[in-house]
């Protein structure tokens, strides 16, 4: 399916319905998990390496222990025989190493911020107190920091135990797969070749609420209550590395205040909680402050990408050869491994390339392990493949967008497999570019942008595309296999119909504030003609919600959402046959809309969906043989991934003198498939972008030469607000997906994965006249202001 | 973010919190709004065992009159202060940069004295408190004395206030007439500044009569330009003249590097940043 189609008109799906959560979100009544009190609660304060590669040759926690309140203090060598290694589910080569990664240091810190030893107290405040009072000798090791020294001769190792501080190479050969040609015989054929180096900084997921922990024992059994986007996943791995029969735990993810990827891991601190819990008989909690959440909570991004991109003179793209250096950290959490590996799917982006070579080299360094921040290895590839498109279109002396046009997959070679392999199933990128360029006034802009040039205007003009697509609806089971992640990408939903013709539906999905409550009671609405305010969605709890998979890769909608329609499909067809009875009529008649059960042509005989859930509450006249109950229960795992799009379009203003870049003007059409709620779509469109504009401008994780953490609090990691950001332009094309009936294709990440090239392209298409290729992100008003004077002479002529 | 345990201490009049002063020395630290004070304390970067909190004294929330200056309270706040019509009317280089102060939280928390006596080299307040010639009545055990604005910054995060004194009134001469404009260079708008410059300038007859020029965070403390304030004077306000006037500003300035920027990077930004400020001050 590849035409724009008009919006659907149903009163719920497209509705831009407000948010049923949020009341007691904004009214003081939400449950963070720090706000809990449980009776002989005892809080956490864990001590942190100031050492990014040590050592620990001594540790004395005895003065801890006879603190004020404290109710016990432990070293990792105290609980070394019992917390196991955190788990990391995606183990990327059958070669890969994995050094192992205890929640509390034993021997050896590996960065700034890894916990060494823990205290246990009455109060949060004499918990933190005593950390004061624990003696620590460290023998101080060099850090291991760059990339490329890492993997030198003669290297220091963080983990001196695996030999090496590469964990794997990952690699996938357009040739060797059968789905292109070979990427050797590209470069040596070219006509044009272009090469680039992009640096990917590392990034601090910016989630409002910062991680807390608290964990109740009872018996043998315990209840965790987490800020986690995966309480099913966190469940089935705690026991697993804990050696916890997994039925004896109960997780709960209660209001979650935004996670952005930073929540999808097994924490250190969830493992030493729940060891503290057990062993103490009472519970316990951890509330990290910020400033531990930007030195130990994982970062993300992290990359050296080596492209190198082919033509022939008139533009046609023959060739991409894409070389990572990715940074893990010092230890691999859940997913870490595989987080570049996404990439490997999108750098070819929505290009016909005939051949393609990817190779992956994951590195350990002494920083805070990398892991999944929203998007998870496609802005890293989105950003390369739409950068160097644009240095590809400089070099060939064409217009950017013209070369796009030349090389992109048109509406009509839909469904189109990749050089990637994936098959794309749906998508118009004409519609959506021909939409933007509208919305951002592309040709005014234009215009401006010369006569800027012209009248040597201190403040240039910069024009920034980004064509993106990418892969969301994680993912097809067999897909995820073959990748060797460990679990499937299923999703699960149930519903349960009240005697009253109320309904409750049950979601293994975890929202933590996008409004699937709202989203889901919309698609239930429609679909079951019962509404809105009669349905209650239920999420994130084990026993409630006891099978799911969690929210993460934008799949909630495309993956817990189909699985929800599937379930109330089921409960429609059980109701048929209870009105069938009712109705005297035969199944095959009956129609079922609005929610009531009708017989073909014959109005006026009309049984509406709540007397069918009294009948069958009831009990007293069904079917012979009939179960009396409506509830089902729906297990979706999807055939393929869905693939948003969209054209951003990004104008910039660069003040030449002093490096300053304004966004002058953001205009994004995105085509994310049939829309259930708008305003929630332009929420996380939003949102999206701030965090993808924030990578061009803003944010970055940077470590000293010794390897210490200089943005270790909001004065220094520059994360900025809505003070900080232009008014978007947003726009929708719709192109339903062809793989599920909603039609739908996720945009939780598509903002974020889409904007960071359309900014510094723009950026960077301001500067071309003086001679610039690049400026590193985040690109500072210093660093654009040094790529000026390295270009100009002191009289302001370009060299 | 748990700060050490402290005494807490909330006096109603000046002399009360001199007494507490003098009893606790340098044991106390005062709090005057706390917008710097807490993120210290909750960081542990200090470890008072006494907090003397000035919130309670009323007298010292007062902005008023007195014939050729503006007194402002110690603990007026940002927000307070910034839309005083005395203040509008006869400071409007003050009322101007403490609309940039951080944030709008901020500027409603924070106070002009308690900014002034943290005497951060980013914070704004010093700067435009210097430009205006501004004096500083500090009262102690032994009574008050008043110092210059000049002589109040002393070095990084050092005041002239003792410990055992208090910052109670900001006075300022009046500046009736005078345009003013503070041009901050921040990459978000809550930060605190890279540098930022100050600029008040009276133009009668198409000419400059009379200028002021600080800068922010080029050293230690907030700067003087005098050298170019006289190069202003008796010039017509015009980008030309404006910008030979001011090409000098960052010479002998011993700025910061970090990670907003190098040393160098700053100088070139004062140059900038001060020929828009002079020109908006002067309505050009």
């Amino acid at each position: 399916m590849t035409t724009v189609e008009e919006q659907p008109t149903t009163t719920e799906i497209g509705a831009s319905r407000t948010r049923k959560e949020d009341r007691h979100l904004i009214t003081g009544q939400s449950t963070w998990v720090d706000n809990m009190t449980l009776p002989g609660m005892v809080h956490l304060a864990i001590l942190r390496s100031p050492m990014a590669h040590a050592k620990i040759t001594a540790i004395d926690v005895e003065g801890a222990r006879s603190a004020p309140g404290v109710v016990g203090a432990w070293s990792g060598r105290d609980i070394a025989d019992v917390q196991g290694d955190l788990p990391c589910a995606w183990p990327v080569t059958p070669e890969m190493i994995n050094p192992g990664a205890p929640s509390l240091a034993v021997d050896q810190v590996n960065f700034v911020g890894d916990a060494v030893a823990v205290v246990a107290a009455r109060s949060a405040a004499e918990a933190v107190d005593a950390l004061e009072e624990i003696d620590i000798d460290y023998e101080p090791l060099p850090p291991v920091l760059d990339l490329e020294d890492a993997v030198a001769d003669g290297a220091t190792l963080v983990h001196e135990s695996i030999g090496t501080n590469t964990s794997f190479r990952w690699e996938f050969d357009s040739a060797a797969a059968g789905s292109g040609g070979s990427v050797d015989d590209a470069v040596r054929d070219a006509e044009v070749t272009v090469k680039r180096r992009f640096l990917q900084q590392r990034l601090s997921p910016g989630f409002m609420e910062p991680r807390s922990v608290l964990v109740q024992p009872k018996d043998d059994a315990i209840t965790v209550w987490s800020t986690t986007q995966i309480p099913h996943i966190l469940r089935t791995m705690l026991g697993l590395t804990l050696g916890i029969p997994e039925h004896k735990i109960h997780v709960i993810a209660p209001d979650v205040g935004g996670a952005f990827g930073g929540k999808i891991t097994i924490t250190p601190e969830e493992v030493i909680a729940t060891i503290l819990a057990r062993k103490l008989g009472r519970p316990v909690k951890f509330t990290e402050t910020r400033s531990e959440t930007l030195a130990a909570a994982h970062h993300g991004r992290g990359q050296i990408q080596d492209l190198t991109i082919t033509a022939t003179r008139d533009g046609q793209i023959t060739g991409l050869d894409v070389h990572l250096l990715a940074d893990l950290g010092a230890y691999l959490r859940l997913l870490t491994p595989g987080v570049p590996i996404l990439g490997a799917f999108m750098f070819p982006g929505i290009y016909k390339i005939p051949a393609y070579r990817f190779r992956c080299d994951g590195i350990f360094t002494t920083k805070v392990p990398t892991d999944a921040y929203r998007g998870a290895g496609r802005p890293e590839a989105t950003f390369g493949i739409e950068r160097i498109i644009d240095e590809l279109a400089a070099e060939l002396g064409m217009d950017p967008m013209e070369l796009r046009r030349k090389n992109w997959i048109t509406h009509e070679e839909v469904p189109f497999t990749t050089v990637a392999g994936l098959t794309y199933d749906s998508g118009n990128y004409e519609a959506a570019t021909e939409r933007a360029l509208e919305l951002a006034g592309w040709e005014e802009l234009k215009a401006e942008q010369a006569r800027r040039r012209e009248s040597k205007d201190p403040v240039q003009l910069g024009l920034g595309i980004s064509t993106f697509t990418e892969m969301c609806g994680l993912a097809p089971s067999r897909v995820l296999g073959s990748l060797d992640y460990a679990a499937g990408g299923w999703e699960h939903a149930s519903v349960r119909v009240l005697p009253t013709g109320k309904v409750e539906v049950v979601t293994g999905i975890s929202p933590h504030g996008q409004g699937h409550v709202t989203g889901f009671s919309q698609i239930v609405a429609d679909r079951l003609g019962v509404p809105f305010e009669d349905i209650e969605i239920i999420h994130g709890d084990t026993r409630s919600s006891p099978k799911g998979l969690d929210t993460y890769g934008s799949r909630s909608l495309s993956v817990g959402g189909v699985a929800v329609v599937q379930a109330v499909d089921k409960v429609i067809e059980k109701a048929r046959k209870v009105a069938a009875h009712i109705m005297e009529a035969n199944e095959d008649d009956l129609e079922y809309a609005d929610g009531a059960f009708t017989v073909a042509g014959a109005p006026g005989s009309s049984v509406p969906f709540g007397d069918i859930a009294f009948a069958v509450f009831s009990a007293h006249d069904l079917p012979e043989g009939m179960e009396p109950s409506l509830n089902s229960e729906a297990t979706y795992d999807p055939g393929h991934f869905s693939f948003p799009h969209g054209t951003h379009l990004c104008a910039v203003e660069v003040d030449t003198e002093t490096g300053h870049v304004g966004i002058r003007t953001y205009a994004c059409v995105d085509d994310v498939g049939t829309p259930i709620n708008p305003m929630l779509i332009d929420g996380q469109v939003h949102g999206g972008l701030a965090q993808g504009i924030a990578q061009a401008l803003f944010e970055e994780v940077v470590y000293d030469e010794d390897g210490n953490l200089v943005t270790g609090t909001f004065v220094d990691y520059t994360l900025p607000t809505a003070a900080d950001l232009p008014s978007f332009r947003t726009d929708r094309t719709v192109t339903p997906s062809t793989d599920n009936p909603l039609g739908v294709k996720g945009v939780g990440e598509a903002g974020t994965i889409a904007s960071t090239p359309a900014v510094v392209n723009a950026i960077v298409d301001a500067l071309r006249p003086l001679g610039i290729t690049d400026v590193e992100m985040p690109c500072t008003p210093e660093r654009v202001w040094r790529a000026i004077q390295a270009h100009t002479s002191s009289q302001g002529e370009v060299r | 973010m748990i700060p050490s345990t402290f005494e807490y201490l909330a006096p109603t009049t000046i002399e009360e919190a001199l007494a507490a002063l003098t009893e606790h020395g340098d044991d106390a630290k005062v709090l005057a709004g706390g917008q710097s004070l807490l993120p210290i304390l909750r960081l542990r970067m200090n470890t008072p065992e006494m907090v003397i909190d000035l919130g309670r004294i009323p007298q010292l929330r007062e902005v008023t009159d007195d014939g050729d200056a503006l007194v402002i309270g110690a603990m007026a706040t940002h927000d307070q202060v910034r839309k005083h019509a005395l203040v509008t009317e006869h400071a409007v280089l003050l009322s101007e940069t403490l609309g940039q102060v951080a944030d709008p939280q901020v500027r409603h928390r924070g106070t002009v004295g308690g900014a002034l006596v943290h005497a951060d080299p980013a914070g704004d307040v010093g700067t435009a408190a210097l430009a205006l010639d501004a004096e500083m009545v500090i009262v102690g055990p032994n009574g008050s004395r008043t110092v210059a604005a000049q002589d109040f910054f002393v070095g990084l995060f050092t005041s002239a206030v003792g410990e055992d004194e208090l910052l109670t009134q900001i006075r300022i001469p009046k500046h009736t007439g005078w345009g003013g404009h503070y041009e901050k260079f921040v990459r978000l708008v809550h930060q605190w500044s890279i540098v930022a410059v100050a600029a008040s300038v009276k133009v009668e007859g198409g000419s400059i009569r009379d200028a002021r020029v600080a800068l922010t965070n080029m050293g230690a403390t907030p700067l003087r330009a005098r050298s170019v304030e006289q190069a202003l004077v008796g010039q017509a306000p015009s980008e030309d003249v404006v910008r030979r006037a001011v090409a000098s500003v960052a010479e002998g300035t011993e700025p910061p590097s970090d990670l907003n920027g190098a040393a160098d990077y700053r100088k070139h930004l004062a140059g900038v940043l001060a020929r828009r400020a002079v020109l908006a001050s002067a309505g050009v």
